[in-house]
């Protein structure tokens, strides 16, 4: 227990400490979605990695967590702090009504049913015209104003989503740990093996799958309200992919490593730009090593890797 | 001796520094483009056009003996892509202006960013809600919707065909077509009779057409870019449909007539002037740039130079008059830009004003038909 927040506090302070080396140029930018893209990898990991239930839609509760916040500082001009948890809880709603009958199924099925409804949402923030502005986007969102301070640059936005993005973590990490946490890895071992010891399965899917989905809608309205504007071509299917790399690339069942991986997901793009053309194919051949060679993913692929070369050294050494 | 030879030695590095140091730095111009993704074909002959005019600028010695640079990145279509490396431009790249990006819905998302860096954004798309409102440092080069809309408009009612059916795509640009079209149909003494919508990857319209034939309007006008309108023309000529249909500029590109095929023929569209750049007047004062930029685009990439590449072209010509006129910093090229009057570019004639950041007149379309595989203007 006592590592534990021992590691939370140096993930605290790393995270807290980074605008002073990037301060000023766009890598801030990037780490500000590094942030929104942790949390919804986490919000993904809670479903896949500890209850074992996958989700190929995650994309459209990001997606209708920033169209309904959006709409409501525009349209009707809320308050963003008023938008958002109306956001979130209309999302988990729908989240757990639509759970309730999904969930039921498994595997490549669950898959299936996830996948059409993300793409039962893009096609709605498409073809509402009317509501979101359909394929050019919904523009003039305001920023989050907390305290007289206007949450617009850079590195106010970092602080902002950090925040949020550590809340969400301390949150999940004290989740996973708890009772609740251990019926999930119980579900996600054996549904029936579970049930035998009194875990109400069913349930407890569904509060999983609405807590992800209200997670990611924060994300959302998060993501609405930093970058202004927003068009459903960041909400599409490939996101949801996307989304599930980030989850399976970091490591499944395992919070840090969401973190790992959304932050490789969105950082090599930008170190691999200087390869021009062939970043793509760089990038692919990256992510196929990376699982072949870290099948846990990078939060214990990593301590793997250096073992193995410790060892080495030391056998080297007594030979 | 060691010490004089040493001394030379470093005299002379000295000197040379300071030469790299006086010889004026490049001028510094970052593109955002779709390279990739779903709309590489607008992203790929912008990117082209910008890499091929810089180059023959700097070849002729650069703008007042200063070289221009260009910093090009690929968005793929994503608008929170384009935010960060319009960021990345701004703050590491230190570009004095940027030309992009290829979508509506990227350039919607990167004007914060340009308007709180004070830093020129040049479009290259056509979505009309760009420049109006206007906006102190936007900027575009694309013709508006509306222009294209009118002139469909303008013929229908010069030939007294007074219905039409509409059958636009549902992406950004469809979308924005769509609301042209409704909205100044009543202008010209027009009713849209129906107004149907398909997905930018159906592959059979039938189903719209159909539909259409049973309403007996004079003209089908369809709003989309390939390959989508490709589609409905081969349909239509498969349902036996005679009503004259009518394109977008989305695809007046020579791709449109080999995808269509037989079922092009007959078929009109508003079009920039580019592709009937040897039948225009040579009285036409874009004519010159015109015939330069198909000549150049043929050479460098032996391939047809289209519209969308004469946006990003007309966008490095206005930059680079504005250098020509001694800016070389933001402020003074955003300022230069807005002084733009009458310059002959690629798209039409543009004049830019405090009020007008499009800066573009009817006259920058052609109405054109397909006449033996190939285009005509429509007298």
């Amino acid at each position: 227990m006592k590592r534990d927040l021992l590691l939370f506090a140096c993930f605290l302070l790393f995270i807290m400490s980074a605008p002073q080396f990037f301060a000023g140029g766009y890598l801030m930018n990037v780490l500000v979605f590094v942030g929104i893209n942790t949390m919804l990898a986490i919000a993904l990991n809670l479903l896949l990695g500890y209850a074992g239930q996958i989700s190929l839609g995650h994309a459209g509760f990001f997606g209708m967590g920033a169209y309904l916040s959006g709409i409501m500082t525009t349209t009707y001009s809320l308050n963003p702090w008023i938008a958002m948890p109306v956001a979130a809880v209309v999302v988990g709603c729908l989240a757990g009504l639509i759970g309730l009958p999904i969930l039921k199924l498994k595997g490549h099925y669950l898959a299936m049913a996830t996948l059409g409804l993300g793409i039962i949402l893009f096609i709605v923030f498409n073809e509402t015209v009317d509501l979101t502005g359909g394929p050019s986007g919904l523009s003039g969102i305001p920023n989050i104003e907390f305290a007289g301070i206007v949450f617009d640059s850079d590195v106010k936005n970092y602080y902002l989503i950090w925040g949020v993005t550590l809340v969400v973590m301390l949150f999940s990490l004290n989740l996973a740990s708890s009772r609740i946490g251990r019926a999930l890895r119980a579900v996600h071992d054996s549904e029936v093996a579970a049930q035998v010891l009194g875990v109400n399965a069913r349930i407890l899917k569904v509060q999983i799958f609405a807590l992800s989905a209200v997670i990611s809608s924060l994300a959302g309205s998060l993501y609405a309200h930093t970058m202004t504007f927003i068009s459903p071509a960041s909400f599409g299917f490939n996101f949801s992919i996307e989304l599930l790399t980030m989850v399976v690339i970091g490591g499944l069942g395992s919070i840090y490593g969401s973190f790992l991986g959304a932050a490789l997901l969105t950082l090599l793009p930008e170190f691999l730009r200087g390869a021009n053309d062939y970043d793509i194919i760089i990038y692919g051949a990256l992510l196929m090593v990376m699982v072949m060679y870290m099948p846990g993913g990078l939060v214990r692929g990593f301590p793997d890797l250096f073992r193995k070369i410790f060892k080495k050294k030391a056998e080297s050494g007594h030979a | 001796m060691n010490f004089k030879i040493i001394s030379v030695a470093s005299l002379l590095v000295t000197m040379l520094f300071a030469a790299t140091v006086f010889a004026a730095a490049p001028i510094r111009i970052g593109a955002l483009f779709a390279v990739t993704g779903p709309a590489a074909f607008l992203g790929e002959p912008e990117r082209n056009s910008a890499k091929m005019v810089i180059d023959e600028i700097n070849k002729a010695g650069g703008v007042k003996g200063r070289k221009l640079e260009l910093i090009a990145y690929d968005t793929t279509g994503d608008a929170t892509k384009a935010v960060q490396l319009a960021t990345k431009l701004i703050k590491d790249d230190k570009v004095v202006a940027i030309i992009g990006p290829s979508t509506t819905g990227e350039t919607m998302a990167v004007i914060p960013v340009a308007e709180k860096e004070q830093v020129p954004l040049i479009s290259c798309s056509a979505g009309s809600k760009i420049t109006d409102p206007v906006k102190k440092w936007v900027f575009k080069t694309a013709q508006n919707d509306a222009l294209a809309v009118g002139k469909i408009y303008e013929y229908l009612q010069k030939t007294k065909q007074t219905t039409v059916s509409i059958l636009t795509v549902s992406d950004g640009f469809g979308a924005s077509g769509r609301e042209q079209l409704k909205i100044q149909a009543a202008k010209y003494g027009i009713t849209v009779v129906s107004d149907d919508t398909y997905g930018p990857k159906d592959t059979d319209m039938t189903a719209q057409l159909t539909k259409i034939r049973g309403t007996h309007s004079q003209a089908i006008i369809c709003w989309g870019t390939n390959p989508g309108p490709a589609v409905i023309a081969k349909n239509a000529r498969q349902l036996g449909i005679k009503t004259p249909l009518f394109m977008s500029h989305g695809v007046s590109s020579k791709k449109f007539i080999e995808l269509a095929g037989e079922a092009a023929e007959g078929i009109k569209l508003p079009s920039g002037k580019v592709v009937v750049a040897d039948q225009l007047a040579s009285t036409d004062k874009q004519k010159k740039s015109l015939m330069a930029f198909v000549k150049d685009y043929q050479i460098h990439y032996k391939a047809e130079g289209d519209h969308f590449g004469g946006h990003a072209w007309d966008a490095v010509m206005l930059i680079k008059n504005a250098v020509e006129s001694g800016a070389d910093a933001a402020t003074a090229i955003r300022d230069q830009l807005e002084k733009t009057k009458s310059f002959a570019g690629i798209g039409g004639s543009f004049n830019y004003s405090p009020q007008d950041h499009a800066g573009l007149g009817k006259d920058a379309f052609v109405l054109v038909e397909v006449k033996n595989k190939d285009w005509a203007i429509v007298k």
